[in-house]
Formats: structure tokens, C-alpha cells, sequence
């Protein structure tokens, strides 16, 4: 990772609202303003906003670049009509993630990439080395400052402030009048939708969309709320060594494709049954917060492997991870054990996610 | 940013934990400005009792919902009480850390190390 640490052009607004600010992914970013807590519930019931201009927008463009960009990414781009996004992976040579993302269909020539902030130079270097000659690939990253809206009440907020514009639908895609892009997908399990402006709107944006109602919140509750949908963390939950299929990532891997990097690693673990899966476990008596790396053992106290993330759901009130387990420990209700601090608290693999939102 | 309390009759070590002295017990808890910095706890793992130890020793954890973090012992001694309210309601950490939010008591065994604690001002420099 780089020495430097990198700045979101709303840095002053967040330490104007007191927010302590953390290093992630390379970028000094809030963890939070007043309370994860808050802020969790907030967009649990209401809506919140975060800034998420760390991540990384790459613009590939050409008449080809569709079918490019699918033999470099799991997911059927070419199946997905302009103007829909689709979560994806982009894989190593041996099936190992590089970087999870969504890629956006903006038009028949055009796609926008959002992808993982201490990822960009990893990703954009892999893509130029891969992708066809007649491919144009943007790395707009610096440009855009970006905020999700998240929350039952996101919507309503949107129409607050642009009562002239509609929302794209679920995992769509758009632009407003004044160039903002606008997309309907999140990293919470609620309602609500992304929004890029230009860098140095994003200050702006921001005070706008608290005015309107929603909280601001802190890449802590970024984390409760995405484990409680079983949304991975790249760097946590996915790693160059393990494949999409390990991850339970499978549903975005299509093998139907005749070819995309990583591809023969996948269809031999689909075919095969992978060694290992990333296993949803919750504490199932009263305990402390599970962390990564807390070991994880049999009911019979073998160790089987290590949490790859691990809280306490504010929403649900008890400890929830998530962690990479040998086939045989992976089926829900299977009795494990959590070691924290060398004490062993009792939990259960769980089916995926530990929150149902009903929609 | 409110200020933080920071009781006069308490004494202080740099770690955030505080100690209220009563003859030769020594209440044990985490300051205003630690609970401020931590936000939201949520687990606080209480020493067990007759438990000996040494000053600086992790005696303690109090979790918030983004770290763990140790509660050293101030002096040495002997736990000879435990607050079971913070085990039911971690948040008295947050909401009361001077009063019902201890955490520890301990039978201090060597008063001297008494005088090496910082005083109220010198704890109100420290976090200034």
C-alpha cells in the first residue's frame, strides 16, 4: 500500500461534523461522526449518507468493449441492457479475486466501473494489459466525489432535492440534467442509490443531502451494515486466493461465458464442490464482538480457519461473521466455536443473509 | 466538541483508566474523554474476582463496536469486586463512566504507586 495517505474532497465537511477520520484503503476516511450505533439505525429506518469517494470510477469505452470487458469479469455484461448495472469479479489467472464491482451499462459504447479505492491502480493496470486493442479505458477516479444515499427514505430525499428527475430503477443506471450520474444500488440491503458529482461539487452534495434528511454515516456502520446482508469486503472476505465459488459468490459467475480469466478454476470447484466456503456464523450465546482472525474450531475444538469479518449486529443484537470453513462445517446449524481472547463462546453456521429485508 | 469531565477527587493514569481511592480500595473505571473517543460500548469483559495484579497489567476489556481495548490496572492488587451492571449495560460506560459505569474495584497492596497516578490537572493536560 502507499505511504501517501489520499483525501476526500469533503474532508473538511466531515471534521466539520466531528468525525473521526481513519486510514482505509489508502484514504483518510470518517469511521464515524457521533455514533455507529446512530448512524446504523438511521439507515435502518430512515436513510443516511456516505462518502464514498474513495472508490474508483473507470469509464471503458468502444464499439467492442462490452465483450472485452466480459472475458476479464465473471458476470454476462453483454446479456445486460444500457442503462443496468450488475455486481461482478474480476479474477487472476488461478480463479483468485482481484477486485469485486459493479459494472454500469451507461450506453451501447460506454461503461462505467466502480471499483474498490485501494484497488484502482491494481485493477486499471490489469485492464489495460487485458483488455482488446480499440478499448478506451478512463480512469476518472480523482474527478468524481461520491456519496450513497441509503434507507427507506432515500428515495423521498431524492425527490426533495430534484423533483424535475426519477430515480433509475432497482441496479439501473442514469444521468441527471446537470451531468450528475445516478445509480440505484447500495452496500446496506436498503433501498437507495449512488451519486457522483464532480469533485469538487461534493462538499455541496453532501450538506444538500443531510438538509434533506439524511444522516451522515461513518464507514463503521458501512461494516455492520453490509455484514448483516453477507455483502463481502474485498481484502476481507475475498482475497487473490480465494476463487468466487469459495466466496458463495457463484450466482454472479457466469459459466455459461466460453471464456474469462479464472474461468477453468471455477468450473472445476462448481463441478468438484469447493474444499472451502465462506460460512455466515452467528454467537449463539452472550459474548464478545467477533473480530477477523478470531479462530474458528469444531464443536469438537479442532480449529477450522479464522473470521474474515466479524461484529456486533447492531440490528439483531448478537455477534455475526463471517469465515472460510472446510465443506463438511459449512451446512447451516452446524455447531462451532469462536475463540476470543482464549476463551471459546458458542455459535452456528447460519444460512445467508443474517438480516432479511422484506422488499 | 463538549468538555469532557474529569472529576477532581479522581486520580489518572495516561492509558484513560481512573481510580477513586477509598482508604485502601481503589475504584477503577475509564474516563470521560476514553468512553468520548471509544463511542458505543458494547461488551465489557470483566476480571475475575480474587484475581492479583500487577500495575499496568490488562485487567479488563471494554469493546465498542469498532475495537477492543485493554483496561490496565492502575496499582497493584487484588480484585476483590467486580460491577456486574456494566456485563448487563455496557452503555453506563457511556452514559455514567465516573459513577455507575465502573468497573473493577481493587485491594491496593502497594499505596506508594499511589503517588505515580496523575492528578485531575495533570490528566486535563495530557487530553488537552
Amino acid at each position: 500500500m502507499s505511504e501517501t495517505v489520499l483525501h476526500s474532497p469533503l474532508e473538511a465537511a466531515h471534521l466539520a461534523l466531528g468525525a473521526k477520520l481513519i486510514p482505509f484503503g489508502g484514504w483518510a476516511m470518517p469511521v464515524q461522526y457521533s455514533s455507529i450505533l446512530t448512524e446504523h439505525a438511521a439507515v435502518r429506518e430512515k436513510a443516511g449518507v456516505f462518502d464514498i469517494s474513495h472508490m474508483g470510477q473507470v469509464f471503458v469505452t468502444g464499439a467492442d468493449h462490452v465483450a472485452s470487458l466480459d472475458t476479464l469479469l465473471t458476470n454476462n455484461l453483454s446479456q445486460l441492457p444500457p442503462g443496468q448495472g450488475q455486481y461482478t469479479i474480476m479474477l487472476n489467472e488461478s480463479g483468485g479475486v482481484i477486485d469485486d464491482l459493479i459494472a454500469y451499462r451507461i450506453s451501447e459504447t460506454e461503461t462505467l466501473l466502480v471499483i474498490n479505492a485501494s484497488m484502482i491502480a491494481e485493477d486499471v493496470a490489469w485492464m489495460d494489459k487485458h483488455l482488446a486493442p480499440g478499448c478506451n479505458l478512463r480512469n476518472e477516479s480523482d474527478a468524481w466525489a461520491g456519496l450513497a444515499i441509503q434507507g427507506p427514505d432515500a428515495a423521498a430525499i431524492f425527490a426533495k432535492l430534484f423533483p424535475a428527475e426519477s430515480l433509475p430503477p432497482r441496479n439501473g443506471i442514469s444521468k441527471t440534467a446537470s451531468g450528475k450520474i445516478v445509480c440505484r444500488t447500495g452496500y446496506t440491503g436498503e433501498d437507495g442509490y449512488e451519486f457522483f458529482c464532480p469533485a469538487a461539487e461534493g462538499s455541496a452534495w453532501f450538506t444538500k443531502f443531510i438538509e434533506a434528511g439524511a444522516t451522515p454515516c461513518g464507514l463503521g456502520a458501512r461494516d455492520t451494515l453490509r455484514l448483516e446482508m453477507c455483502f463481502s469486503l474485498n481484502g476481507n472476505d475475498l482475497s487473490p486466493a480465494r476463487s468466487p465459488i469459495e466466496a458463495g459468490l457463484g450466482f454472479f459467475c457466469d459459466l455459461t461465458k466460453p471464456h474469462f480469466i479464472g474461468r477453468e478454476t471455477l468450473v472445476s470447484q462448481k463441478a468438484n464442490g469447493p474444499e472451502v466456503k465462506l460460512t455466515a456464523i452467528e454467537l449463539t450465546e452472550k459474548g464478545p464482538p467477533p473480530r477477523p482472525h478470531y479462530p474458528v474450531l469444531s464443536a469438537d475444538g479442532e480449529t477450522l480457519g479464522e473470521l474474515s469479518s466479524g461484529v456486533l449486529s447492531p440490528t439483531l443484537g448478537i455477534g455475526i461473521a463471517m469465515a472460510y470453513l472446510p465443506a463438511a462445517f459449512t451446512k447451516p446449524a452446524t455447531p462451532l466455536l469462536i475463540d476470543i481472547r482464549g476463551r471459546q463462546f458458542k455459535a452456528v453456521s447460519v444460512k445467508k443473509p443474517f438480516l432479511k429485508i422484506p422488499k | 466538541m463538549s468538555a469532557t469531565q474529569i472529576p477532581a477527587d479522581l486520580l489518572f493514569q495516561s492509558s484513560h483508566e481512573w481510580a477513586r481511592v477509598e482508604g485502601d480500595t481503589a475504584t477503577v473505571g475509564i474516563s470521560d474523554h476514553a468512553q468520548s473517543e471509544l463511542t458505543d460500548v458494547v461488551y465489557v469483559e470483566l476480571p475475575q474476582l480474587g484475581k492479583t495484579v500487577d500495575s499496568g497489567d490488562p485487567t479488563a476489556v471494554v469493546e465498542s463496536v469498532k475495537a477492543a481495548s485493554d483496561i490496565y490496572a492502575p496499582v497493584s492488587g487484588e480484585v476483590i469486586e467486580v460491577n456486574p451492571a456494566v456485563e448487563a449495560d455496557p452503555s453506563l460506560v457511556n452514559t455514567d463512566p465516573y459513577g455507575a459505569g465502573w468497573i473493577f474495584k481493587l485491594k491496593v497492596s502497594k499505596p506508594d504507586q499511589l503517588s505515580g497516578l496523575l492528578t485531575p490537572q495533570a490528566y486535563g493536560e495530557l487530553i488537552g
